[in-house]
């Protein structure tokens, strides 16, 4: 190379080291060229960061609650005014006067029906249940005085976490100067104490933001899932077993695989609208229920599963059927006793992608129905239910302020359930995949 | 002895043989379903959209200009009949989508070029989980975002310039859609820029062509077909999505082009005609029929064109 040079000094274009404004403008286009592709990655993060940090911000709020501390006198006279401790007559018993009993405790001074009545809006609509089934676990606290921590009234909690705007005008405010008050003196005498939102993980729908949770929600995606799991990963398995292994290559294998690649294309809501009118319209199964759900779901996931288990089967080496062929094994006992085998991790990876993804979707159940307000606890696939992101999609259009905050928390708990599920299909794969 | 041997072994041997055929059979059944689901969906939609035409012409559908599903309880209400012509919502899907991949076509690309073929190693194993993450994030919290953050923020900005913006425009949607759909066309045409042989770019490079002058004359040109196919496939998806626009558009069906009004599109007319009570023979009900029939034909075109595409570019560099 220096021979070169130095044997033929005439050759060599001008000098390397001067820079030319024609090459100072090709480094230049070449450093924005450059530059563009950065900023295209940053803004996508920036606005993935600024999403999930909204989200985040927004949403702690809703795992802590505010619980107001109540020196309850179980009366008597209220409870069993028979005094027979019959368990079932506790039930139905209106609990109210004794919240409002222990309130007038606090504030003496509070007199009138309509001041009571604001007085006892500070507590959540749902504490008469939790006296109702203290004493129903213990009915010897009948005739004792407790302090009882229920859950604080919607605008208690929202002004407590700092989300009623002291500066806005009277009539606008959700609570007005004297409830607030009400609330400082609850404060400042120790009634308040900031908890744990268990209600949120315990309850099912509700028209309160104190008492909705999202076990309803949840266990209607639990249901959906088993269902969607159960139909779609043998059919998936099967004919990526079919395809890869069985099928000759003639118009009949195209066409089934023409048809798979579109299916992964069509919009979501189409296979919402084939459950509508196949499996309610003629099938006559049940609307809103976890089952139809799960079976639209299991159609929509399909196509994931039946491609990554045909790359799952291809990356199992031929030298593998061969030795089997070799021992005289049929072709159904070389698949089944050993390519299947050895393709089940790849296919797992590729099922628990799927059901993530069928996790999260919402569309076609809306057109199913599992939209609807539901504030009993799915139990079967069968009960009527809503599943996590369409309660999110409910709660994001509810217009009370307390549940934006929900919202964001059921988003997070969306979101740490894909993260794990993502995660357990890396780790499957890190561990069991074979390298041949 | 031995006769009886091979007799026995004969009749396993045919009885193994039968199996084999059943399971072969059982399998094949399996994956017709795939098929089957295919043919469902055409034939219920096919069917309710046929009962719809009975009740309201083709020709309004396609070409009225108008769009109020809202069928009168009374006979003799005013606008008693609804009207049903696709265009305004088909104009509202296209404008979304249109505002989609202005956002996701350049940031999709150019994040695709950059990860084929400027980053280390190191920033590819970041930043490419990034993108699935964005890819794996259900669309009903783009939605939730769409029209809680993103939507008043751009009124704000807009009310501000002194733009008189609706708080469900379709920028807002359009917007936070491209985002969604970036990963899809950086992936998509990832794999295409891939594709494209060692030997162009060294080729190129030995001419003293810089990486960019490669890149934009030499790469970009090549896997141009294999870049449309993505950008399809990635258009497709825009017009069939359906949570972030019932989330963060509007409901009303205005023939505009105007990104800063309130459109709707058709995903959103169906969500809305079928949820709530169902009756399954008035025009409005059935009319989601005609609308998700349609979708079907548009993203299905588009899909069989971008996978033929795609298919033939990877087969002109195999």
């Amino acid at each position: 190379m220096t021979d070169l040079i130095t044997s033929e000094p005439a050759a060599m274009p001008a000098d390397w080291t001067v820079r030319s404004p024609h090459r100072i403008k090709r480094a230049r286009a070449e450093t924005r060229f450059r530059l563009y592709g950065i900023v295209a990655i940053g803004i996508a993060v920036a606005f993935l960061a600024s999403m999930l940090l909204t989200i985040f911000i927004g949403g702690a709020g809703a795992f802590t609650t505010s619980k107001i501390g109540l020196d309850v006198t179980f009366n008597e006279q209220v409870i069993d005014p028979s005094g027979a401790r019959d368990p079932a007559s506790f039930r139905g018993v209106n609990y109210r006067p004794l919240i409002t009993g222990a309130l007038a405790e606090v504030f003496p001074d509070v007199e009138g029906r309509q001041d009571t009545r604001a007085l006892y809006k500070l507590i959540s609509t749902g504490a008469v249940y939790q006296l109702e089934n203290m004493v129903t676990e213990n009915p010897d606290i009948i005739g004792t005085t407790q302090r009882v921590w229920v859950s604080a009234g919607t605008d208690t909690n929202l002004y407590l976490a700092g989300k009623i705007d002291p500066d806005m005008p009277q009539e606008l405010r959700q609570l007005t100067e004297r409830e607030t008050g009400w609330i400082e003196t609850l404060k400042s005498a120790g009634h308040v104490k900031t908890d744990i939102n268990t209600s949120f993980f315990t309850n099912g729908d509700s028209r309160e933001p104190e008492q909705a949770g999202i076990l309803g929600a949840l266990m209607g995606s639990f249901f959906s899932l088993i269902v969607c799991f159960v139909i779609a990963f043998p059919l998936g398995v099967l004919t990526a077993v079919y395809l890869e292994e069985f099928a000759r290559k003639n118009r009949l294998t195209d066409f089934i695989e023409v048809n798979i690649n579109n299916l992964a294309a069509v919009p979501s809501i189409v296979f919402g609208l084939l459950g509508l009118a196949i499996f309610l319209n003629v099938f006559n199964l049940p609307r809103s229920t976890p089952l139809v759900g799960g079976m639209v779901l299991a159609l929509m996931t399909l196509p994931t599963i039946i491609i990554a288990s045909r790359a799952a089967l291809r990356a199992v080496p031929p030298s593998v059927r061969e030795a089997a062929y070799g021992l005289g094994a049929s072709k159904v006992q070389t698949t089944f006793h050993h390519t299947v085998p050895l393709a089940m991790p790849g296919m797992l990876t590729g099922t628990i992608i799927g059901m993530a993804q069928a996790l999260g979707e919402t569309a076609p159940l809306l057109m199913i129905g599992m939209v609807a307000f539901i504030v009993d606890v799915p139990t079967s696939v069968v009960d009527t239910a809503t599943s996590l992101p369409v309660q999110i999609f409910l709660w994001a259009d509810n217009p009370e302020i307390g549940f934006r905050e929900m919202t964001s928390a059921a988003i997070i708990v969306l979101l740490i359930f894909l993260v794990l599920m993502n995660l357990l299909a890396v780790i499957l794969r890190k561990k069991l995949e074979r390298r041949w | 002895m031995a006769s009886d041997n091979t007799a026995l072994l004969r009749e396993t041997r045919s009885s193994k043989k039968l199996m084999e055929q059943v399971i072969t059979l059982g399998l094949l059944l399996c994956s017709s379903v795939a098929v089957i689901t295919t043919v469902g969906i055409v034939a219920s939609l096919v069917f309710e959209a046929f009962r719809f035409f009975q009740q309201v012409s083709i020709t309004e559908f396609l070409f009225s200009p108008h769009w109020s599903p809202q069928t009168a309880i009374r006979a003799d209400q005013v606008g008693a009949s609804g009207a049903f012509g696709v265009l305004p919502l088909l104009t509202g899907t296209l404008l979304i989508s249109f505002i989609a991949m202005v956002i996701a076509a350049p940031l999709g690309l150019l994040s695709a070029i950059y990860l084929s073929e400027y980053s280390s190693r190191r920033m590819r194993g970041w930043v490419k989980p990034v993108l699935e993450l964005l890819a794996g994030i259900p669309t009903v919290v783009y939605g939730f975002f769409a029209a809680l953050v993103v939507a008043p923020i751009i009124r704000a900005t807009g009310s501000g310039m002194g733009f008189e913006i609706s708080s469900e425009s379709a920028l807002a949607a359009g917007l936070v859609m491209g985002i969604m759909i970036v990963p899809l066309v950086s992936s998509l045409s990832d794999d295409v820029i891939s594709a494209v042989p060692q030997s162009l770019r060294d080729a190129s490079m030995g001419m003293g062509a810089t990486q960019s002058e490669t890149i934009k004359r030499v790469i970009l040109p090549a896997a141009l077909p294999g870049i449309a196919g993505s950008l399809l496939l990635a258009t497709s998806r825009a017009i069939g999505e359906t949570m972030i626009v019932v989330m963060a558009a509007g409901l009303a069906a205005k023939l505009t082009l105007n990104p800063l009004d309130a459109v709707t599109t058709m995903t959103v007319q169906i969500v809305t005609l079928l949820t709530g009570d169902t009756s399954f023979d008035d025009a409005k009900t059935l009319a989601a029929f005609a609308i998700a029939l349609f979708l079907f034909i548009v993203t299905l075109i588009l899909n069989v064109i971008a996978l033929k595409i795609v298919d033939k570019f990877k087969e002109a560099y195999d």
